[in-house]
């Protein structure tokens, strides 16, 4: 079915869909509509789903934990500071393995005080043990959190479900919405092996760990994540089946004969994709690489699509102060390191706190990819762009 | 289903819990706390009007009853707080220094 909706509400119907049994539910710019829109289904007794209003995000989260612990499906929405809020919690969730899936609608961190979307706030959560997964559009962020779901609860690990604020999350789309009775088959029922109401069998989650027990526990979550990649291409294969959309880990646009290639996650790729077609139609043999899936980290995939390219620019939605560049820089420039041809690979930072990206400033970036490629050095390795300076200004 | 007495510091972590979720009732009453302790209650039998009132104050639940009388404490679990000497309305218990006892 064919509808206009906005990302948020895409997301609350994708929700509806799959009927969980508990959403912990808190307010905050500009994930609220998830929520509210839900609160609407429950009020309507479209949904059989507990909703339990809470006091902060971390009690969204703890809410969450309990439930999935206790055998409920959980959802719950939030996004920056409630985010950051719940932090302890997005540890205890993976590692109790509990998968939870949470609907983040980027927005930036504090401070200052800032609304609007970049990605500081999933990208400061990226070490949690959360599978992350990024929509460039509403139809994205409506597929990949009914994805989610099986995804989760195949490898015991909670998923975040990514897309940027008000940008997606309030623009409206045409976008194809599933048969619900399809959404249920796809996700079926929450069925853990244990679980605490289970009361054939006893079951205490969250226990302490020694030193001599602590870092076992660890390399299961490793492993179960190094495990993820596999199950979310199962889960995506499956899902092209019912709904004719394909989706991967990452996705390469335009990179066949690509020399020049941009690296990013989001809805900027919509725009950086029509400053591709332009470049294309001069000649410029320009391509993208859309990181999808940012936990775990396909890095074999992306060296694979950026193997025959002479110049890159990684483009960072998040800062992350490293001081050495943004954590997709980092994260690809640890990808391609072992790689007996590598690309020049440059850093730019950009869109923070809502900062705008236009088509232009895409193709001025592979201006810059272009005078690497010709000179062979890649000169300033990590700089922002869109900002104001005395030096631009002049 | 994994027990906790097959678990110990030599387990490899394929032979752990997923995230340690435990799948058994009273674990902790094979976990011997009473190494921690470094003063030792001792019971004065001939004192005690068995009243019960150490009983339920006893933090660690290290004082079992049987037959509505108190027996002599549990020491794998009894961690020397003395809240059971200050509640003891007839001297019946007495604190002594060392984790051993008297």
């Amino acid at each position: 079915m064919s509808i206009c909706l906005s990302g948020n509400e895409a997301v609350a119907y994708a929700m509806k869909q799959i009927n969980p049994d508990v959403m912990g539910a808190f307010p905050i710019t500009p994930s609220t509509e998830i929520p509210e829109y839900f609160a609407q289904y429950v009020a309507n007794g479209e949904v059989n789903t507990e909703y339990v209003t809470v006091e902060s995000e971390h009690s969204s989260m703890s809410v969450c934990i309990a439930a999935e612990a206790a055998g409920a499906r959980s959802v719950s929405a939030t996004s920056s500071c409630g985010l950051a809020l719940m932090y302890e919690m997005l540890y205890v969730a993976a590692s109790n393995r509990l998968p939870i899936t949470l609907a983040c609608v980027n927005r930036a961190l504090s401070g200052p005080i800032n609304i609007n979307n970049d990605h500081s706030d999933s990208m400061g959560a990226r070490d949690a043990g959360w599978i992350q997964i990024y929509a460039e559009n509403n139809q994205e962020a409506y597929d990949n959190f009914i994805m989610s779901i099986p995804i989760g609860e195949n490898v015991r690990l909670p998923v975040m479900s990514c897309m940027d604020g008000f940008i997606t999350s309030h623009a409206v789309e045409n976008i194809e919405l599933l048969e619900t009775d399809a959404v249920r088959a796809f996700v079926g029922e929450y069925t853990p092996e244990n679980y605490l109401l289970k009361k054939e069998n006893p079951l205490a989650v969250g226990p302490y760990d020694i030193s001599a027990y602590y870092m076992e526990h660890k390399v299961q979550q490793a492993e179960a994540m190094k495990a993820a990649k596999t199950r979310i291409l199962e889960v995506c294969a499956q899902f092209e089946k019912i709904s004719g959309r394909q989706y991967g880990l990452v996705e390469e646009y335009r990179m066949e004969n690509a020399e020049l290639a941009v690296v990013l996650i989001g809805s900027s790729a919509g725009t950086a994709k029509a400053a591709v077609d332009e470049l294309r139609e001069k000649g410029v043999r320009a391509g993208l690489v859309k990181i999808r899936v940012f936990r775990p980290f396909p890095g074999e995939e992306l060296a694979k699509a950026l193997e025959k390219t002479k110049a890159v620019a990684v483009m960072d939605k998040s800062e992350g102060f490293s001081a050495n560049g943004g954590p997709l820089f980092a994260e690809t420039r640890s990808a391609l390191y072992d790689q007996k041809q590598r690309p020049h690979l440059i850093d730019i930072v950009y869109g923070l706190g809502g900062r705008d990206l236009k088509t232009e400033d895409v193709e001025e970036i592979f201006d810059r990819l272009t005078d690497i490629a010709a000179v062979g050095k890649a000169g300033e390795v990590y700089s922002h762009i869109g900002q104001r300076s005395k030096e631009a200004i002049g | 289903m994994i027990k906790a007495k097959d678990i110990n510091e030599k387990t490899p972590w394929e032979d752990l819990t997923p995230g340690g979720e435990i799948y058994e009732p009273g674990t902790a009453r094979d976990f011997n706390t009473g190494t921690w302790r470094t003063d030792t209650p001792v019971f004065i039998a001939e004192a005690c009007k068995h009243c019960m009132l150490c009983v339920p104050f006893c933090p660690d639940s290290a004082i079992p009853v049987m037959d509505g009388k108190r027996l002599d404490f549990d020491f794998m679990h009894c961690k020397g707080c003395g809240i059971c000497v200050e509640v003891c309305p007839f001297a019946a218990i007495k604190m002594v220094s060392g984790g051993e006892g008297a």
